[in-house]
């Protein structure tokens, strides 16, 4: 697994890689907790994202519980694969917005 | 082709996609033998019935695979590893990427469902309490059973009590997941989704599953291959359709739910009624 941070217009944008499991979700974590201790919205790139457990997916519920809170947002782009059927399966599809790309969020 | 039971596996040279080998293995309680020169192969992903009658062996077979009974003979491999003569240390390890929902579900009756469901996190995790509640939580959804997290296993039903203990057998995503019974004691259409959620857990979380019935319509419902026990010895391994083809009589008396015909020892059995007797 291995995480990185580019910027999109005003959002910040973590791009997840590989495999987010039990060993390495808290690293994330501390990520998306940074990125929203610093009031800027997140689109987390899920397009080289191979698998993601439910550690993964609870840091990202609690991420989008907080910029909520804060009035921002947290998106999640390019799912697909095993990614997006862990969110089909547990309705999170239902609960974030999901987009196509990162290129299709617009200020 | 479907397997059989004296086919032998080669335990050298292990196939990438095999999970568990179980190559030879027999296995007794005290005289009675109940496991026979089993062999079988778990493959990464797919879902493997294990179906027989009562006393055929099948949750013998389990305890072996899960490392909570040593064989008599032979050599269970997990990723290579002969689990038979593993130490504590090794097993506990292993453990970790084994998931086991029991019949009853197994909750400790003094924790509420949600510490139930969290306490393997909280035991083998450094997770952050935040992740972990909302991992539990996730878990109980999957398993319809949101909002029963406050309660405790005494104020479940049945069916509600198998739920959770599935929740918590999957709540570290593991690798595999043992499932005894699943379907026993379940309403019909119960039964139906908890057919259907073993299926969406092994398409969205890549899971190996090794299911234990004797449950006909939900084995060949979740199947991909469907090994047959009959009293200790392993009749056939093979699809669906194999198993549904196969000619052998202890697989089409149990397909087809036809009684055992005992047969007696006339002498012997007067014997064993009369015993005492002057």
């Amino acid at each position: 697994m291995s995480f990185d941070c580019s910027e999109h217009l005003s959002y910040k944008v973590l791009h997840l890689t590989g495999e987010i499991d039990l060993s390495n979700s808290s690293k994330v974590r501390r990520c998306l907790l940074d990125i929203l201790n610093n009031e800027r919205s997140v689109i987390v790139d899920f397009s080289e994202l191979k698998y993601i457990d439910s550690s993964g997916m609870a840091t990202l519920v609690e991420g989008l519980n907080i910029a909520n809170k804060k009035g921002l947002s947290l998106t999640i782009a390019a799912a697909n694969g095993a990614p997006l059927q862990v969110l089909e399966l547990t309705r999170l599809n239902q609960v974030f917005k999901i987009v196509d790309s990162v290129s299709e969020i617009r200020e | 082709m479907p397997e059989n039971s004296n086919q032998s596996s080669d335990t050298e040279v292990l196939d990438a996609s095999v999970l568990i080998e179980v190559s030879h293995l027999s296995s007794s309680y005290g005289e009675r033998q109940v496991l026979k020169d089993i062999n079988l192969s778990v493959n990464q992903g797919e879902i493997l019935v294990i179906m027989g009658g009562s006393g055929s062996g099948k949750s013998t077979l389990l305890r072996n695979m899960l490392g909570l009974m040593k064989p008599s003979s032979g050599e269970i491999l997990f990723e290579g590893m002969n689990i038979c003569h593993a130490t504590r240390t090794e097993l506990l390890k292993l453990r970790r990427s084994m998931g086991v929902a029991f019949q009853g579900g197994a909750l400790l009756s003094s924790l509420s469902v949600g510490d139930n469901i969290k306490l393997p996190l909280r035991q083998h995790t450094d997770l952050d309490e935040n992740t972990i509640s909302i991992m539990a939580r996730l878990k109980l959804e999957l398993m319809s059973l949101a909002n029963f997290e406050d309660l405790m296993p005494s104020e479940l039903s049945g069916g509600m009590l198998k739920r959770a203990g599935l929740a918590r057998a999957v709540i570290m995503d593991p690798k595999i997941l043992f499932f005894d019974e699943p379907s026993a004691g379940l309403d019909p259409v119960t039964s139906v989704e908890l057919d259907q959620l073993i299926l969406q857990l092994r398409t969205a979380m890549s899971m190996t599953i090794v299911v234990v019935t004797h449950e006909l319509e939900s084995a060949f419902a979740i199947a991909d291959r469907i090994a047959v026990l009959f009293d200790g010895e392993l009749v056939i391994t093979g699809t669906v359709d194999e198993i549904r083809a196969c000619k052998d009589e202890r697989v089409s008396n149990l397909i087809n739910r036809t009684p055992r015909e005992v047969q007696v020892d006339a002498e012997k059995y007067l014997s064993r009624l009369t015993k005492g007797a002057d």
